[in-house]
């Protein structure tokens, strides 16, 4: 899971180093933008729905963080 | 009579000394406070450049903070005009802005040496926190505050106010010059219009040196409200926005309509919704009624209003409340003038009278900005003589913008002057085009360009996953053939420009076929 993941930051914002990054969107690296994009790219790939109370700074600041949240939310389905 | 917006903050300062006038995530500031600390910061700058003369440019390094505020009015107390600059904006196209501007003094904090080290440049940089800190709890001396009175005494409501930067098609943006009168005008009707009153609690979106906020800023402080910064990392976690506007009991949002896109994009309003909100308004590019109604669904009982304007006018010349239902394919118009706005229609330098017949927008009255701030040629291309005009010199305003009036009198944007185009003998405008396919449910955005010379029309969308065929079946129920474009392109996010519009430039220079 963690490498498609990777696979999808990577496509959608190539200049950032994700695996080094730990504060994606305390340090604004991450926008709103990116977020719509990224919200949507991982619902479908995980076949999860992340709604708007999963939608926290904490669930997306890094790469671990992301894994987690996806995680729980298949395990809640 | 009114000359200078500070009578605006001295007005409201002495009916609410103690209410708080701004806040961000950080601070807040009560309005006696802000016009202390205004006031000294503009009697240091006239002391230290020991110079009464005004009207010349201040550069303020900005950022999502009261202090970039503080700095606006402290300008504007020395009788300058302030410039705001994003300081995260790359130095290069910072360093055009100043070879433009020449500024006499920039504003800004520490940390702003560096951007400026990297320029062949020798600005004066004056570190904004340091001068407050050196305040403390002075007074102002007699000598400063015969200095301030005389400044005023001798303003004029023609005098620049502000100078924002747009990107200019050359590559070099262009400054536009906007004179206190001009927001006067503005702010005047904003609260004629849609009662606005003390009881305004602002939300403040937009950026220091995007126009919407003009509106944020100087609707507070006519009016004796408060205005609530909102951190930007909140757009990307709409939980946290709403919580913290319910928080604020924040009821008048003036957005970009990017912003209200956002909250239909995440679905935020399965959670908890914004319980104060009251008035909702948004400008900046075209609302799709589909973003609209999912607003609408949630918040029935807020009032929508669309606002339309460009920069150039001083943020805006039409408004329209929207009083009926929409389908989503529908096209929200942008309703009627201001007070004191000419807005007409010119087909070439034809006026246009007749319902549903395209032309320019064209605007005249005291909206219309100075000019372009040190830069002759393409003020005389947009400033221009009235045409309808012979007999006095009368200066209007060229938009670019094709519009319409319907059968109600309301005004209709169709689209950009260039992106009209003539494809398989029909005249076509792109707008329509965009606006059927933005109604889709599955697509998130889309715009189209007009490859002249392939005969091509482009469309680019976003959406989930790339669905090219099922676009055009569903655009083959909403266009006749000739308007279907000729190449999809696919995005999982569309490029966005500075100002957060879609990036149809790029699109423009990546996609087209050169002219061989």
């Amino acid at each position: 899971m963690r490498e498609e993941i990777m696979e999808i930051l990577t496509e959608l914002r190539p200049d950032v180093e994700f695996e080094k990054e730990k504060k994606l969107i305390d340090d604004g690296i991450l926008d709103s933008f990116d977020i719509v994009s990224l919200v949507g790219e991982l619902n479908d790939a995980f076949d999860v729905s992340i709604n708007v109370q999963d939608l926290l700074p904490e669930n997306f600041n890094c790469v671990d963080a992301m894994v987690e949240l996806i995680e729980n939310l298949q395990e809640e389905e | 009579m009114q000359r200078n917006i500070l009578e605006y903050l001295e007005e409201s300062g002495k009916a609410y000394p103690d209410k708080i006038l701004f806040a961000d995530d950080r601070s807040e500031i009560t309005y006696h406070e802000f016009i202390k600390q205004a006031q000294f910061l503009g009697a240091f700058l006239l002391e230290s450049r020991g110079d009464m003369a005004g009207n010349a440019p201040a550069a303020v390094f900005i950022d999502r903070s009261i202090g970039s505020l503080t700095g606006f009015f402290g300008v504007v107390y020395s009788g300058d005009f302030y410039v705001p600059i994003d300081r995260q904006m790359p130095a290069a196209r910072i360093e055009l802005i100043l070879d433009t501007l020449n500024p006499r003094v920039i504003l800004g904090e520490e940390k702003d040496k560096r951007i400026l080290e990297t320029m062949k440049r020798e600005d004066r940089l004056m570190i904004l926190s340091d001068i407050l800190a050196a305040k403390g709890d002075c007074e102002l001396s007699r000598e400063q505050k015969e200095c301030l009175a005389l400044v005023r005494r001798r303003a004029l409501d023609t005098d620049p106010l502000y100078a924002i930067f747009t990107s200019g098609s050359t590559g070099v943006p262009k400054g536009v010059l906007v004179s206190h009168r001009s927001v006067i005008d503005l702010i005047d009707n904003f609260k004629d219009e849609f009662s606005f009153s003390e009881e305004c609690i602002f939300g403040n979106q937009a950026p220091f040196d995007f126009d919407v906020s003009v509106k944020d800023i100087y609707s507070t402080i006519k009016n004796g409200a408060t205005m609530y910064v909102i951190p930007k990392v909140m757009f990307s976690f709409p939980a946290k926005l709403i919580s913290f506007m319910n928080e604020k009991k924040i009821n008048t949002v003036i957005w970009a309509v990017s912003a209200l896109r956002i909250i239909e994009n995440l679905n935020a309003f399965t959670g908890e919704l914004p319980k104060y909100l009251k008035t909702v308004m948004f400008s900046g590019e075209v609302m799709h009624n589909k973003v609209l109604n999912y607003w609408r669904r949630y918040l029935a009982d807020v009032d929508y209003v669309n606002l339309y304007g460009p920069t150039e006018i001083t943020c805006n010349c039409t408004f329209y409340k929207v009083n009926r239902p929409f389908a989503d394919e529908e096209v929200l118009p942008i309703g009627i003038p201001f007070l004191n706005s000419g807005v007409f229609l010119l087909d070439d330098d034809r006026l246009v009278t007749e319902t549903d017949v395209p032309g320019e927008i064209c605007i005249k009255g005291s909206s219309l900005a100075l000019g372009y701030y040190n830069n002759a040629e393409k003020t005389a291309e947009s400033f221009c003589q009235n045409p309808l005009n012979h007999e006095y010199p009368e200066r209007i305003y060229r938009t670019g913008d094709i519009g319409k009036v319907n059968e109600n009198g309301e005004l209709i944007f169709l689209s950009r002057k260039d992106d009209q185009i003539k494809h398989m003998g029909h005249r076509i405008e792109l707008g329509e085009i965009e606006a059927a396919a933005n109604s889709l449910e599955f697509l998130a955005a889309a715009v189209c360009i007009y490859d002249k010379a392939a005969g091509k029309i482009l469309m680019f969308y976003q959406a989930e996953e790339c669905c090219d065929k099922q676009v055009l079946k569903a655009l083959g129920k909403k266009l006749p053939k000739y308007m279907f474009p000729n190449k999809l392109y696919y995005f999982e996010k569309l490029p966005m420009n500075k100002n957060n519009k879609i990036d149809r430039t790029y699109l423009r220079e990546t996609y087209i076929t050169k002219d061989a």
